[in-house]
């Protein structure tokens, strides 16, 4: 983390470096399933190191917490390996990350260097990993590998075959 | 080896239904390994060739459920079948439950002036109590076997092995298996390393649905350690036995150890 400390302190003198700027913009689609029992998945999305280790949660959607529901917390570890990486080690719901289940169809969600959940992404090659658990149906993980900062403008593309559809990440420099 | 004519008789006396001895594969077997939020967990307990199927004999003897602070978790709901044994356990708190089944002591027949066969199990503190010292054609033998499995609440916690008999020191947590991936455990004997070279006998379970048993034997290094190579995911058996002469009566030449952990190893 020390090495993000530099970065933080451009940011605070206003140096507007390329950087700096970086977008990541990642479309998760929730596939139309043809099953006569349909529960929303919990979907997580997490970045990772190559060597597995967690640079930050993006996003988690899951059943929140709500009075006279069932704790939806129950299931997360069905999200395996993302439980498994990160998600042991949280206490939920966690601010700026975890929201409720999506309907089917194509979600869009924007992160900014400065503005990922956890503040500025170091520079480094990442895995972008997207996991998907419904309730009665199947679980899957889908990996997308990029650059940060990105050197020119991305777009890289990975399709679920089962419980997630196409997963976009839209990189800009 | 001065084992030699110990062994068929230590076999005979694990035979006659000892305190010592899983004679065959005993196994506990979690509704659930990982939990996301506290819960209850629900457990088949029994004994048999086929992991894990429950089509030979019920577990019985001591069974304790030990919470991740060390306390100890009452089993609830418990009965015992002809096929299985089966209770819960009320996993309240965050970390790693053992489910431990455990015996160890002293197994003593002989014969008595009416030339009865006479049979004691106990510790080896009472044995001079239960045990006459002029027993004829008495044949002591001692015993210490642990069969555990392993729940984790949230994010898995420290396990500390057992200072005395055949104890678990896991590098890789019991918890955290993944077909695919390497996962190295150390076997302690009385708190220490055991030696180099013991055979560690591995399990899978579902041979129901296949030909082949699937087990594989591997041997721990100078640390004491294996590295296991998990090739499915599936429920697993792992068992180390050994033997040696550090008994706790002069009159009894070897004790025999055992410990056996069912695991779970979880899909990529």
């Amino acid at each position: 983390m020390q090495k993000t400390a530099p970065l933080l302190l451009g940011a605070c003198v206003a140096v507007p470096v390329a950087a700096q700027a970086a977008d990541l913009s990642l479309t998760v689609e929730v596939p139309q399933l043809k099953v006569s029992e349909y529960h929303r998945p919990y979907v997580a999305m997490w970045l990772e190191r190559p060597d597995n280790t967690v640079a930050g949660n993006l996003a988690v959607w899951y059943q929140l917490p709500k009075a006279g529901k069932e704790n939806g917390e129950k299931w997360l570890k069905d999200m395996r390996q993302w439980w498994r990486r990160t998600g042991r080690e949280l206490a939920m719901p966690v601010d700026g990350v975890t929201s409720a289940t999506r309907p089917v169809g194509k979600h869009t969600m924007e992160f900014r260097n400065g503005a990922f959940p956890q503040g500025t992404l170091p520079a480094g090659q990442y895995v972008l990993k997207v996991e998907a658990a419904r309730e009665v149906g199947g679980r899957e993980l889908v990996s997308v590998p990029f650059q940060w900062p990105p050197a020119k403008a991305q777009k890289l593309t990975a399709t679920g075959k089962s419980e997630l559809g196409e997963i976009v990440v839209d990189l800009k420099p | 080896m001065k084992s030699s004519l110990i062994r068929p008789l230590v076999a005979a006396l694990l035979a006659a239904g000892s305190t010592a001895a899983f004679a065959h594969g005993s196994f506990i077997l979690p509704s659930s390994t990982v939990l996301s939020k506290p819960a209850y967990v629900t457990f088949d307990a029994a004994s048999g060739n086929d992991m894990f199927y429950f089509n030979h004999n019920t577990l019985r003897g001591d069974i304790t459920a030990i919470a991740p602070d060390g306390s100890s978790v009452p089993l609830e709901n418990e009965a015992t079948g002809k096929l299985r044994r089966v209770f819960d356990v009320n996993m309240k708190d965050n970390g790693t439950y053992r489910i431990r089944s455990s015996n160890s002591g002293i197994n003593a027949r002989w014969k008595d002036a009416e030339g009865k066969n006479k049979i004691w199990r106990g510790p080896a503190a009472e044995f001079d109590k239960n045990v006459p010292k002029d027993a004829a054609e008495l044949r002591v033998g001692e015993g210490a076997n642990t069969l555990e499995t392993f729940v984790t609440v949230g994010k898995p916690s420290a396990l500390k092995p057992s200072g005395q008999g055949l104890g678990f020191a896991p590098v890789t947590h019991p918890n955290d298996l993944y077909a695919g991936e390497d996962a190295v455990f150390r076997f302690t004997l009385d708190g220490k390393p055991v030696p180099a070279g013991l055979e560690v006998d591995v399990h899978p379970g579902g041979s129901r649905y296949r030909d082949a048993i699937g087990d594989f034997k591997l041997k721990t290094d100078a640390q004491g350690e294996v590295r296991i190579k998990w090739p499915t995911p599936g429920m697993y058996r792992i068992e180390v036995e050994m033997r040696d002469s550090k008994t706790s009566l002069p009159q009894i030449k070897e004790r025999r150890l055992s410990y056996a952990a069912v695991l779970e190893v979880l899909p990529q």
